[in-house]
């Protein structure tokens, strides 16, 4: 089978949504990974979008290029405001978030905010948005290409809290629900382990050598004792993406 | 109140301000000049609407007209209004939760250069933070608690307070209010004496324009009082929040108008092809702000740059 490191990415987020579960999407990945859901196994899978649109009915070849646009509000069973529904996060109706970031590290916090030193950035990037809310009150997931520039032991700056440092960190620091739930790179999908809530390489992609993995990851990153291959893309689930996005806008090749 | 300590912009919530306001239900139609001298260099600006959803575009072009110096903007998420408004040096302080346009875009090259540099000031927030802000401002109460932000940076970035509920002990967040002293919100109709419809997603408009001192509120269509009465469940701001109500069709083109026209996504990417040309990134917004906004005489001159065929091409757009 054919495929590309994106595809595979995108292909398992799609996987890890169940029906009947709400998510909140934003722009990219996360909008195709969840139209893909609900034509493959999840019909009664809810999106949720920030600019306050339950349920839009977000048509193939009219894909939105951010959430916050008419294309991502059409055929919405309601428009609450921005506010109310961040706040369907804060109240627990929100079963899935999903998050990507410049830096991640192991207890899976995330940045979108400064790279080097908050007073005089190097660089300075748009900032949150949503994803602060979406991190402080989801299970979220992330996915994002596998680097060492970007998995890194320590972010310098945490934009949206995964387990802080770990342990029960992100309980004490009066954040009760959710957190990170899994990692999906183009090397491998990663967890956490329960108890230190430090990421742990839970399964790698057909041809992948953990080795590698662990070479592209900023800290000696744990590997699970029965470590995994992911399943390949099917051609089904191919070609569905390859038809929700055939000029490749969203799931771009790096 | 006003302390220089702060490292968040505050806020006086001032309940003799609103009481003692005129809230007649007065014909309050003026330009879109007049409109724009009601903010004064210096004050806080909120602008509704979110990201591409109604950029109220041609007030922003009034005040990049007008010269306008070291305002403090504050929005949901802001787009491509925060270059022009930072190189035009109307904007000093972003209150925002996203500085750039939609993740599709990338960073923006002139947000990087005004805040490594320190020629602005980012004030970070989350999104919901934001939307809290202005909801505790709508609310008249000085802060409002939630669980977010916690354990994060943005908190130490700007000195969140904490505390333990009295009821639970829960720890939760305390989000200030956020008065701006004007709000700008381009909405799809009003009738003359300010009652507002807003037609789609309604961002975090209603709370803002509550929270704010004055408000400006710029329309595609005004209509009767008697419209007006038919569908009141669809008026989200009544006129006594109302200061001004300017009519100004295409009010938020090229951006995104619910029912109205979607945002011209290829007048976006051509700017940004622009950052790869010109002589510095800085001299591409430069020139933007020069054609669109300096060199038309008029709102209307303005929309005639992008042609009556992609006015037309993003009007025709789907209606639920």
């Amino acid at each position: 089978m054919n495929y590309d490191p994106t595809e595979i990415m995108a292909v398992l987020a799609a996987r890890a949504l169940k029906d009947g579960q709400v998510v909140f999407a934003g722009a990219g990945v996360p909008i195709i990974s969840s139209l893909a859901a609900q034509k493959l196994h999840a019909p009664s899978l809810t999106l949720l979008f920030e600019v306050g649109a339950v349920a839009p009915i977000v048509e193939i070849g009219r894909i939105p290029s951010s959430a916050n646009e008419s294309r991502s509000a059409y055929g919405s069973v309601m428009f609450p405001s921005t506010t109310e529904t961040l706040l369907f996060c804060q109240r627990g109706f929100v079963d899935v978030g999903f998050l990507g970031g410049a830096q991640i590290d192991k207890y899976g916090n995330l940045n979108t905010s400064i790279i080097g030193r908050w007073d005089r950035p190097k660089v300075r990037m748009p900032g949150s948005g949503g994803a602060n809310d979406i991190a402080s009150c989801t299970n979220f997931l992330v996915v994002t290409w596998h680097e060492k520039m970007r998995f890194v032991e320590k972010v310098d700056f945490i934009t949206s809290p995964g387990y802080l440092q770990g342990g029960n960190s992100r309980r004490e620091a009066g954040l009760v629900g959710g957190g990170p739930l899994l990692v999906i790179t183009h090397l491998g999908i990663l967890g956490f382990d329960p108890m230190r809530k430090e990421m742990v390489l839970q399964a790698v992609h057909p041809g992948v050598d953990p080795q590698e993995v662990k070479a592209n990851t900023g800290w000696d990153l744990m590997v699970a004792d029965d470590l995994a291959v992911t399943e390949p893309p099917t051609q089904e689930e191919l070609d569905l993406f390859r038809r929700l996005d055939p000029e490749r806008r969203f799931l771009k090749v790096k | 109140m006003e302390s220089k300590s702060e490292k968040y912009t505050p806020s006086a919530v001032s309940w003799a301000e609103m009481n003692t306001k005129n809230k007649g239900m007065r014909d309050k139609r003026v330009s879109l000049e007049e409109a724009a001298q009601i903010i004064g260099s210096g004050c806080h600006v909120a602008l509704g609407g979110t990201q591409y959803n109604r950029v109220p575009i041609a007030i922003v072009r009034e005040l990049i007209r007008a010269g306008k110096e070291n305002l403090t903007v504050s929005r949901s998420l802001m787009s491509f209004e925060a270059d022009f408004l930072l190189v035009a040096g109307v904007m000093k302080t972003a209150v925002t939760s996203w500085l750039s346009g939609a993740v599709t875009y990338g960073l923006s090259p002139m947000v990087r250069l005004y805040m490594e540099n320190n020629r602005a000031k980012f004030e970070e927030w989350s999104n919901l933070a934001m939307g809290l802000r202005y909801m505790a401002g709508a609310m008249g109460i000085p802060c409002i608690p939630a669980k977010v932000v916690l354990g994060s940076d943005i908190a130490r970035l700007v000195g969140l307070k904490t505390m333990e509920c009295p009821y639970t002990g829960d720890k939760l967040a305390l989000i200030p209010a956020l008065n701006p002293d004007v709000a700008v919100i381009h909405a799809q109709r009003a009738d003359k004496f300010g009652n507002v419809q807003i037609d789609g997603m309604t961002a975090m408009d209603t709370d803002m324009a509550k929270a704010a001192k004055k408000v400006i509120v710029t329309v595609e269509k005004i209509v009767p009082n008697e419209e007006i009465r038919r569908t009141p469940e669809l008026t989200r701001i009544p006129f006594f929040c109302v200061d001004a109500v300017v009519e100004v069709p295409y009010g938020a083109f090229p951006y995104d108008c619910y029912g109205c026209y979607e945002p011209v996504h290829e007048h976006f990417r051509g700017y940004y092809k622009g950052f790869e040309t010109a002589k510095s990134p800085e001299e591409n917004t430069r020139n933007y702000i020069e054609k669109y906004f300096m060199e038309t005489k008029s709102f209307e001159d303005y929309l005639a740059l992008f042609g009556v065929n992609t006015i037309i091409k993003y009007s025709m757009v789907r209606k639920s």
